[in-house]
């Protein structure tokens, strides 16, 4: 594939969207855009945050998966039970690898399903009473949890239990937390409204439970906002933001605790990574505690880099000597990573699909390692999500909101992209096409990804995967098929 | 055999259904009719008058004490009453929580697997809660269970409204499978030219009145009793009607889909009875002070 230009990228965005029915093409054309860096609204260019068409492949997942899977999840302390019948918890158990440290089933509950497995007389007569007894057989067996959730699974809210009833009256009988939250899967469009549930659950439950307590403050305290620790990733944050010398306060929500939350409105800043599914929390602590935040972004040196620079700016001197400190310490390790790496990968293109975030936010630290990402898109973003990506990528790529399975097959298909970076879903049929493909959302089971460690992981996982002699060892059957078949289409 | 008739009895909440359910019901058996009767109402009430009983354990609550509906028996649930008629109640949650509908379907399933009706059923009755509120209280009338539906009202605004909403109702159901209405039954509340004016509704909506049950307190005597009129007062008059009723269900033939009203026709109706006044637009949405002016 050659160079894409403005007219190619819209010409081919045409092309695929050629196959739709015409009220189809019509709604899909708005979530498919060429990038334009004079752009500084992308409301302009392409709408998000709306409805799959049913029809399509699409590979959102639901409000419960946004609440229970991504922010409540990882909080190590505190039990979230899914309420309702068995699947919902049992197939998302484990699926994220937030890592945590502490004993299972002790004092830490991330990687175990409790769910108040709802039959059917649960729906008739209601599950208020089975929630109850559920608590207090959690409170006999952990005893040494921080506190509880309740996460509604759909039914929960189609015969409108009040589960809000129930959590005030065990909290006062145990004398723990205990959160109800309203994440019903049919809710919204996307799990995106799923966190924005949860960010209020926590806002109305959690944040101001220690607002008349003591806290003994330094001058320095930070919270980590929206880093799940996936493979460890929260934890090669955190050791750069204390060997410059602040002191991490509370790391939200991976190997997060109930205290940390609980004493995040005492920080001075709160530092904000993943900002679709947490900007709704630090928002709130802006408006009611007065608390600044930024966003930041740990992937790659360059990016880590200014990060570092920009955060050591709301602090003293100290701090900033501290993060040059920091960038000095780890420049050789990265240099020898670059060195390593880049020769292998320069000029490498990649095309991503992920959630709410990665899509713009490793564009960085591909371009560290010499590639450059062409296409990019997101499965639930926003369009404050896709304002912050027009700036990070190149003019003329491909954005794509909540892409199908046909059109990102298609778009790979004619882009002929070197790597993929998407998800387990779309992994093995990109396989199939004989595209290398790495898992963004889970790092496939590997990472840490973020920090200066983390991108050491990063680069030597791009390579193996890119340079895999795997690749060019089979030839896919289709592409002799479509061969073919374009001769004799020709011929004819 | 003749082959079995399932029916349900729809109609606006306190009109009477289960009373006059239960009085028809008597009626068939006492004529050698063999019947059942299928609560699906949580307050469980429409088997009372042929048990005697205040209240039979329902389907949904034997199963919450059993752990699920699977480890309950067909016996445990059918209760057998006066004249021989076979009585379950769906049951459900107390009002307020859970799903009343969900009950309704996993009773109807529950008593079809377990094969409550069996093949000496001449008549299957099932007794519905006032509104068609959700999917669950649709289940009667769904495809292979009622295919006649009987709709109880009286002359009364309300009364007729809601039997035109549950005519809409049995269309949507009738155009994807075999229920039919079967004809109104008018439960006397002795209101002006009430005979005529259900009539004449019957007749817009394409059936009959198929019965006009007139007031009469006996059917108060016999329900401080737990008992049918049939049953308490065989000579009564009123037992004469619910036979007569009875008796036209029996050699019923004219199922219909019925043609529900629009709202203006039906409000045309209503004041051409005179039960309601003749709409004036221009005082529409003026307060009493704008009208002063």
């Amino acid at each position: 594939m050659t160079e894409l230009t403005r007219e190619s990228a819209q010409a081919l965005i045409e092309e695929v969207l050629e196959v739709y029915p015409e009220k189809a093409k019509k709604d899909r054309a708005k979530h498919l855009m060429v990038n334009d860096k004079e752009i500084t609204q992308s409301k302009k260019c392409i709408t998000s945050n709306r409805k799959s068409l049913p029809g399509v492949m699409t590979q959102r997942g639901c409000a419960y998966a946004g609440s229970k899977g991504v922010v409540w999840g990882p909080i190590k302390d505190i039990i979230d039970i899914s309420h309702g019948p068995v699947g919902c918890g049992a197939y998302s158990r484990g699926g994220r690898r937030n890592y945590f440290a502490g004993t299972s089933g002790v004092d830490s509950f991330c990687d175990i399903n409790f769910t108040s497995d709802f039959q059917e007389k649960d729906i008739v007569f209601g599950g208020d009473k089975k929630l109850a007894k559920l608590i207090d057989e959690l409170e006999m067996l952990f005893p040494l949890s921080k506190g509880i959730s309740v996460q509604s699974e759909c039914p929960v809210g189609l015969i409108g239990d009040d589960i809000e009833a129930v959590a005030k009256k065990k909290a006062a009988e145990i004398g723990k937390t205990i959160v109800p939250v309203r994440c019903e899967g049919f809710r919204g469009v996307s799990q995106s409204l799923g966190h924005h549930i949860a960010n209020d659950a926590v806002r109305d439950w959690i944040i101001s439970n220690r607002d008349d307590q003591p806290f003994e403050s330094t001058p320095y305290d930070v919270a980590i906002l929206g880093d799940y620790n996936i493979g460890g990733d929260a934890w090669a944050s955190r050791i750069l933001l204390e060997e410059m010398g602040l002191r991490v306060v509370a790391q939200w929500s991976g190997d997060g605790t109930l205290t940390e939350m609980e004493n995040t409105p005492k920080v001075k800043l709160n530092l904000l990574h993943c900002y679709r599914s947490m900007n709704y929390i630090a928002r709130h602590m802006e408006e009611k505690y007065s608390i600044p935040w930024l966003e930041y972004n740990f992937f790659g040196p360059s990016k880590i880099v200014e990060s570092l620079r920009e955060i050591a700016s709301h602090f003293d001197e100290k701090i900033q000597e501290g993060a040059e400190r920091v960038i000095a310490k780890y420049k050789p390790a990265m240099d020898a990573v670059i060195a390593k790496y880049k020769p292998r990968l320069q000029g490498k293109k990649v095309m991503l699909y992920v959630g709410g975030l990665r899509p713009r936010h490793t564009v960085g630290a591909y371009e560290d390692l010499g590639m450059e990402v062409i296409g990019a898109g997101y499965e639930f973003a926003h369009n404050d999500d896709y304002d912050r990506t027009i700036k990070e990528m190149k003019d003329a790529t491909l954005i794509y909101d909540d892409v199908t399975g046909y059109e990102f097959e298609e778009f790979v298909r004619q882009l002929k992209p070197d790597l993929i970076g998407s998800g387990i879903k779309e992994k093995y049929a990109f396989h199939k096409m004989g595209v290398p493909f790495r898992q963004l959302h889970s790092w496939d089971y590997s990472g840490p990804y973020h920090g200066f460690d983390g991108f050491a992981v990063f680069a030597r996982d791009m390579d193996m995967t890119v340079n895999n002699p795997v690749w060019s060892m089979f030839k896919a059957p289709w592409n002799e098929a479509d061969k073919t078949e374009g001769d004799a289409l020709k011929a004819a | 055999m003749a082959k079995l008739r399932q029916c349900a009895i729809y109609g606006k909440g306190g009109i009477g259904k289960s009373t006059t359910t239960q009085n028809l019901v008597a009626a068939l058996a006492e004529a050698g009719k063999k019947v059942m009767i299928v609560g699906c109402d949580p307050k469980a009430d429409s088997t009372r008058l042929i048990l005697h009983a205040k209240m039979q354990n329902t389907v949904m609550q034997l199963a919450a004490d059993a752990g699920s509906v699977e480890d309950l028996e067909l016996e445990d649930v059918l209760q057998i009453g006066f004249g021989g008629v076979k009585c379950a109640e769906s049951g459900g949650p107390e009002p307020g929580v859970g799903c009343a509908g969900r009950g309704v379907i996993t009773a109807i399933n529950f008593l079809e697997e377990e094969g409550a009706y069996d093949e000496e059923l001449d008549f299957v009755f099932y007794d519905v809660l006032g509104d068609v509120v959700c999917g669950g209280f649709a289940m009667p009338i769904r495809e292979n269970k009622a295919q006649e539906i009987y709709i109880v009202c009286s002359g009364e605004m309300m009364a007729m409204y809601a039997a035109n909403n549950i005519a809409k109702g049995i269309v949507k159901y009738a155009n994807s499978g075999s229920v039919r209405l079967a004809g109104l039954i008018c439960n006397s509340r002795k209101t002006d030219r009430e005979d005529e004016l259900i009539m004449a509704l019957a007749a817009k909506l394409g059936t009959q009145m198929i019965h006009f049950v007139p007031r009469d307190n006996v059917v108060q005597h016999a329900e401080i009793r737990r008992m049918t009129v049939i049953e308490y007062d065989p000579k009564a008059n009123q037992a004469d009607e619910y036979r007569a009723l009875a008796r036209k269900i029996v050699e019923n033939k004219k199922f219909v889909i019925p043609q529900p009203l629009e709202m203006e026709q039906l409000e045309e109706l209503l004041m051409e009875f005179g039960i309601m006044e003749v709409e004036d637009e221009k005082i529409v949405g003026k307060t009493a002070a704008e009208l002063a002016a």
